[in-house]
């Protein structure tokens, strides 16, 4: 590495370890990998700062203008440099809305999809490793769940939410709401991948060799077994993160998802989908551009991580 | 480094043979009347509707014998007679169904609370068959030498930890600067090499070695029987080695017990059983040796197969195969009896019907 002369043989901070890796080699080696990791890097920090990197705030109906409602991007003809991506159907500007709303399909798409990792995972680790009668009542859990489609599940645990939260908090807790409805909803997927997996690793002999010296079930799970089952978890938690984004636009469609104050990805191409034959393609058109961009760039990423933690590959 | 054993501080096959007789009278396992019965019966509602009973098989049947100090005992039989059962049995892989392990007069079933079993656990280790499954691929090579260390809280500083790690890598024939490595990136042989690196870390006395050298090449089978015998001589270990192949048994042991469908058929010194095999068994096994000078030797076709251990013959299970068999083999099941140094399950030998073998003693493999 050139930021690196000296530090091969000895590294001393962080930066410089990080520098050192495999895993950097692998990432500065692929130029994809490197493309995709910016687009992602753009997507979260606008994301983050969207109140300071988005021209117009949405969220704010002060400084909504009707008049402004329907005006196409700025290269048309009554186009207005004002609104580069052109505004809706409130005279919400397009761009500023992708900006905030990408916010909200990010937080609540990576927050299901940690949620669900978490609890499928933990599951399916403890039905494959142990196995016996928590292996069956887990299974049979997930196989019933599968049967029914998961936005079904997730409107279920949404509505039942939504009854159980008192009025004046459901805007605020919506979001909440949301995450849980969607991690719940994806659950037995990673469960069943990483109890297959583990029932394969259980019965390797370097799982007899931690039972032999007596290790505690609970670490050869997380110590062994859980490494060695997380490569096909990680591949499938990226397009889990796809589906989560288009799980909660799907909820937000049928009305039960993010406050229509507070429009998503998802909502924008909704709403736009609406004035689509009119001629007011922009609506629809730019926020499934950021969608498409946004869930390739994730997804690229996570092909290239699973190459990268596989040692194998190397 | 290591604690020496008692007139072994000097290193040397010599030493370590004076060593194993003085030690002669002590046992390091004493196993009697094992049993591991499995449970291989359908599901439940599979059972109601066909009216199927439950099906049980006893791969492990009312199994004795002793291992003494310093001594290896070796396992032999065809594949399925429930060798490597024993070996997981032994090391707690397993809970035996019946019986007794006793490891230097204690019995192991009687341990209970964690730091006994720990302080019991670090005195016996396994090598594994298979090199390729008994590495996690995910561990660097270090980590995987220093798990027992950390596991057993042997040393607990970071660099103390690495300079065993790499004294051991020397002692199995590898470079310090392999720890940093991952299993991938070994071969087999090397990989049993750090496998063998890994059981000594914890500084144990008895060492379960279940097949280690039956997924290797031959030339590479010869090196870590070497390796192994020499970490025996310099170390007392005491191995209890399970194995299929007779030529690397007779090389490698003190005793040899012969398995056939979960019992032992015959228990005799190495030298003796190769020379004056007293069960029809023993002899079949010892038929299939292969030899290069072609001696021209009349040989038995190995006949038959080895039963259905779930629903074994009656009586004496080798029946089916024995050229000796009569009414009393197919229908009495023979106890192990002593007769001339040998310890054999046979009604033909015990009537003295048998009549007399010899054998000549296999060739030593070489690492060519």
């Amino acid at each position: 590495m050139s930021d690196n002369p000296l530090g091969v043989s000895r590294p001393t901070s962080l930066l410089h370890r990080i520098l050192d890796s495999d895993i950097f080699y692998s990432f500065s080696h692929s130029p994809i990998t490197v493309l995709s990791a910016i687009v992602t890097a753009i997507f979260f920090l606008a994301a983050a700062f969207a109140p300071w990197v988005a021209p117009h705030n949405p969220f704010d109906p002060a400084t909504l203008d009707l008049l402004d409602a329907f005006t196409p991007p700025a290269w048309e003809e009554d186009g207005s440099t004002k609104f580069l991506l052109g505004t809706d159907d409130q005279g919400r500007d397009i761009l500023s809305t992708i900006i905030y709303g990408s916010r909200v399909s990010l937080i609540v798409g990576f927050s299901a999809v940690l949620f669900s990792v978490i609890l499928g995972v933990g599951l399916g680790l403890l039905a494959g490793y142990l196995g016996g009668w928590l292996e069956t009542i887990v299974m049979r859990m997930a196989d019933v769940q599968l049967t029914i489609p998961a936005i079904l599940v997730a409107l279920m645990i949404d509505g039942v939410a939504r009854i159980l939260v008192p009025v004046h908090l459901r805007d605020e807790l919506a979001i909440y709401v949301l995450i849980l409805a969607i991690g719940i909803s994806d659950w037995p997927r990673y469960a069943r991948v990483t109890r297959g997996a583990a029932l394969v690793e259980r019965n390797k002999e370097y799982v007899s060799a931690a039972r032999v010296i007596g290790v505690h079930p609970i670490k050869i799970m997380l110590r062994h077994v859980l490494p060695n089952v997380l490569g096909p978890v990680l591949v499938l938690a990226t397009i889990g993160l796809a589906l989560a984004i288009i799980t909660e636009a799907t909820l937000s469609f049928l009305g039960v998802g993010v406050p229509p104050t507070q429009p998503s990805l998802g909502t924008l191409i909704r709403i736009g989908n609406n004035f689509l034959f009119s001629g007011e393609w922009w609506i629809t058109l730019f926020p499934s551009i950021a969608l498409v961009i946004l869930v390739l760039a994730v997804n690229l990423l996570g092909d290239w991580l699973r190459d990268a933690l596989n040692p194998k590959l190397r | 480094m290591r604690k020496p054993l008692a007139g072994s501080s000097i290193r040397g096959g010599a030493v370590a043979k004076r060593a194993k007789s003085e030690a002669q009278a002590e046992s390091m396992l004493e196993v009697r009347d094992l049993a591991k019965y499995f449970d291989v019966s359908k599901p439940w509602l599979a059972r109601m509707i066909e009216r199927a009973p439950r099906q049980i098989l006893k791969a492990v049947d009312g199994l004795a014998f002793d291992i003494k100090k310093g001594q290896t005992f070796s396992l032999v039989g065809e594949s399925g007679c429930g060798k490597s059962t024993v070996a997981k049995l032994v090391v707690g892989l397993h809970k035996p169904s019946r019986g007794a392990i006793r490891f230097e007069g204690r019995d192991v079933a009687d341990v209970r609370s964690r730091a006994d079993s720990a302080a019991l656990r670090r005195r016996w280790q396994m090598i594994f068959q298979d090199p390729y499954a008994s590495l996690n691929p995910r561990w660097r090579v270090r980590d995987i030498i220093a798990e027992p260390i950390r596991v057993f809280g042997l040393i607990k500083s970071r660099g103390e930890q690495d300079e065993k790690v790499a004294a051991l890598l020397r002692q199995v024939g590898l470079s310090p600067v392999d720890g940093e490595k991952y299993p991938h990136e070994f071969s087999g042989g090397q990989r049993q090499r750090i496998s063998i690196a890994r059981a000594l870390s914890s500084n144990p006395e008895f060492l379960v070695c279940d097949e280690p050298t039956s997924a290797l090449d031959v030339s590479v089978q010869a090196q870590i029987l070497n390796l192994m015998k020499d970490l025996q001589n310099e170390f007392g270990l005491t191995y209890l080695f399970i194995s299929h192949n007779l030529a690397v048994v007779y090389h490698l042991s003190d005793k040899i017990g012969v398995m056939y469908l979960g019992r032992l058929c015959e228990v005799a010194g190495s030298k003796e059983l190769f020379a004056r095999p007293q069960h029809p068994y023993t002899r079949l096994l010892l038929e299939t040796i292969p030899d290069l000078e072609m001696t021209g030797r009349e040989r038995e076709p190995v006949a038959g197969e080895v039963p259905n251990p779930i629903n074994p013959p009656s009586g004496c299970a080798f029946h089916p195969r024995c050229p000796f068999a009569n009414d009393r083999c197919r229908s009495e099941i023979p106890l192990p009896t002593e007769r001339a140094g040998h310890t054999v399950a046979c009604h033909a030998a015990e009537e003295g019907r048998l009549p007399d073998a010899k054998f000549p003693a296999p060739k030593r493999p070489s690492a060519s």
